[in-house]
């Protein structure tokens, strides 16, 4: 049997619970992923800016938390925290080993990196044109790699294997395949590996976050969420549990909402490793906090590998002004008139601009819901994308002169300006990939 | 045993997933008797139908009988997705709830 958890499921996850596993959990593996679809345009901006920079910027927070335990526990940690930069991300945690006093060998594995192969020319099949015609600045390009590119790195023995872009469920069924001596063509076997990988890589997700709805769905103990792992078994199938005397619950309904987390058609969920099929599946409670699921297929490995294209996306303003009291919504409505109107008026923008009245009607504006009860706390919030600095400086303003300029009794102004970047997905042949991977020791 | 309109938050619950401008939201009946009456009353026509100014795409609903589940992806679901929505949900997280408002047909005693 495996034991392999997750020590975090995006990059701002929480550490506490990882520690406790690697202190606790008995684990062969760790895995920690870190990487969402726009955090490698971020990462390549930062590169950009700084070629040591890249990288996750919590490595040092998030590794050092969990490395002793894990070194002196015999588990080993698998993580996309390179982003960018997984060279240099090695880099950084072998200076974290060193501090720590801790002698480690980190595999890094490279070549998911495709920025250099994107031309003008290159075409984009979501939006029907070229780069060119696109007209933004590229952040950079990075292929999901799969197991083919971890396992190599797992042949090598580290403690600690850091990646760039891989999919997510590869990060767990390469250590299954490394263990078990699966083979990389045994599509059903992988299909089940997958699944785990998918169970376990959104963490909390699986063991009660992302489900309360009192009093339909009630979550003990929500506060002190355990992280999952699961028992893996020679064939694939697995228990998907957590520690004794973390909160939160591993039912039947938790392991089903997730199966199907961010799935479109659950008998083909593709992965750089496996044409997954999740349909067959069967689920049951084998115990308290314990679920069993059997029966995942797989069909044969997608042809081509997804890539996905990051862009400099201009920026994202978004201000924010508030009114309470009698008839708030109706000034709240009123000051978004002033808003709009001077925004197009005075200052000719063309750039679309939306405005919330959230307590009245705001996440589901465009459903066309709002609240018909006498709401008495109104917070307008003014939302604009556009690539002129100025322009959303602008908007910010805008929002902030309603203090004099307003209806009566507005206050709380908060503004923010975010660079934005976009992303497009390109499919590419394996044989552009050329992998890498490098061992470095503390 | 007599017919009962109800809201789908009071027999199933629901999780919502993105990808670019789609969002997949995964249905869940607590009772797997409700199954079938679940199955007949949220088709994809009526998700569809639902929200039409946000949900402004095609809705394809794929079946998962042996766990009693349906999953539901709608196409130009979220405002041109991370990438373009002005939404502060720009996920649409909370689009489950958008489904769990729609009332369903149950058997009931």
């Amino acid at each position: 049997m495996v034991r392999i958890g997750a020590g975090a499921g995006f990059a701002g996850d929480r550490i506490d619970p990882a520690v406790d596993l690697a202190k606790r959990g008995k684990l062969d593996f760790l895995a920690f992923e870190c990487v969402a679809e726009r955090t490698l345009a971020y990462g390549h901006l930062a590169r950009m800016a700084d070629p040591g920079k890249g990288y996750h910027a919590l490595i040092d927070r998030r590794l050092g938390a969990v490395l002793a335990d894990c070194v002196k526990n015999g588990t080993t940690i698998v993580t996309n925290m390179g982003v960018a930069n997984p060279r240099a991300a090695g880099r950084a945690v072998v200076e974290l080993a060193r501090r720590m006093g801790l002698k480690i060998r980190i595999a890094v594995v490279e070549g998911d990196d495709l920025t250099d192969t994107i031309t003008p020319d290159t075409r984009l099949p979501e939006i029907g044109k070229t780069v060119r015609e696109h007209g933004l600045r590229v952040a950079g390009a990075n292929a999901y790699l799969g197991i083919d590119a971890i396992l190599p790195a797992l042949d090598q023995e580290p403690h600690v294997v850091i990646t760039g872009r891989v999919a997510d469920p590869s990060l767990f069924l390469a250590p299954l395949v490394h263990r078990f001596g699966w083979n990389v063509d045994d599509w059903p076997i992988l299909g089940r590996g997958t699944a785990v990988g998918h169970l376990l890589e959104c963490t909390t997700q699986v063991t009660g976050g992302y489900f309360a709805d009192p009093p339909y769905k009630v979550v003990p103990d929500i506060a002190y969420l355990g992280f999952p792992y699961a028992e893996v078994d020679p064939d694939g199938t697995a228990v998907i549990t957590k520690l004794e005397g973390t909160g939160g619950a591993v039912r039947e309904l938790t392991v089903k909402e997730q199966l199907l987390y961010e799935v479109h058609d659950p008998s083909a969920y593709l992965t750089p490793d496996v044409t997954a099929d999740f349909s067959t599946a069967s689920i049951a409670e084998a115990g308290k906090d314990r679920v069993r699921i059997s029966g995942v297929g797989g069909r044969e490995r997608p042809a081509t590998l997804k890539a996905i294209v990051g862009f400099d996306g201009g920026f994202l303003a978004e201000a924010e002004f508030s009114y309470a009291g009698a008839g708030a919504a109706s000034r709240a409505e009123l000051a978004s008139a002033i808003v709009r109107e001077r925004m197009v008026h005075i200052h000719r923008c063309n750039d679309r601009i939306r405005v919330d009245l959230i307590g009245v009607s705001a996440l589901h504006a465009t459903a066309g819901i709002s609240s018909h009860a006498d709401t008495r706390d109104v917070r307008l919030r003014a939302a604009m994308r556009t690539p002129d600095r100025l322009a959303a400086e602008t908007l910010l303003a805008e929002v902030e002169s309603l203090w004099l300029s307003g209806p009566a009794g507005g206050g709380g102004y908060r503004g923010t300006i975010t660079p934005s970047v976009t992303t497009q997905a390109i499919y590419v042949e394996r044989s552009a990939i050329e992998l890498h991977v490098e061992v470095m020791q503390s | 045993m007599s017919r009962r309109t109800v809201p789908l938050r009071e027999v199933a619950s629901a999780r919502t997933g993105d990808k670019g401008d789609i969002a997949c939201i995964s249905v869940w009946v607590y009772d797997p008797r409700d199954y079938a009456d679940v199955k007949a009353s949220l088709t994809a026509e009526r998700v569809a139908a639902a929200y039409p100014d946000l949900w402004r795409g095609k809705v394809t609903r794929y079946e998962v009988p042996g766990l009693h589940g349906l999953n539901f992806v709608l196409r130009d679901a979220l405002e041109g997705g991370v990438n373009a929505s002005l939404n502060l949900d720009l996920h649409g997280k909370s689009f489950s709830f958008l489904l769990l408002a729609l009332e369903v047909e149950v058997e009931r005693p």
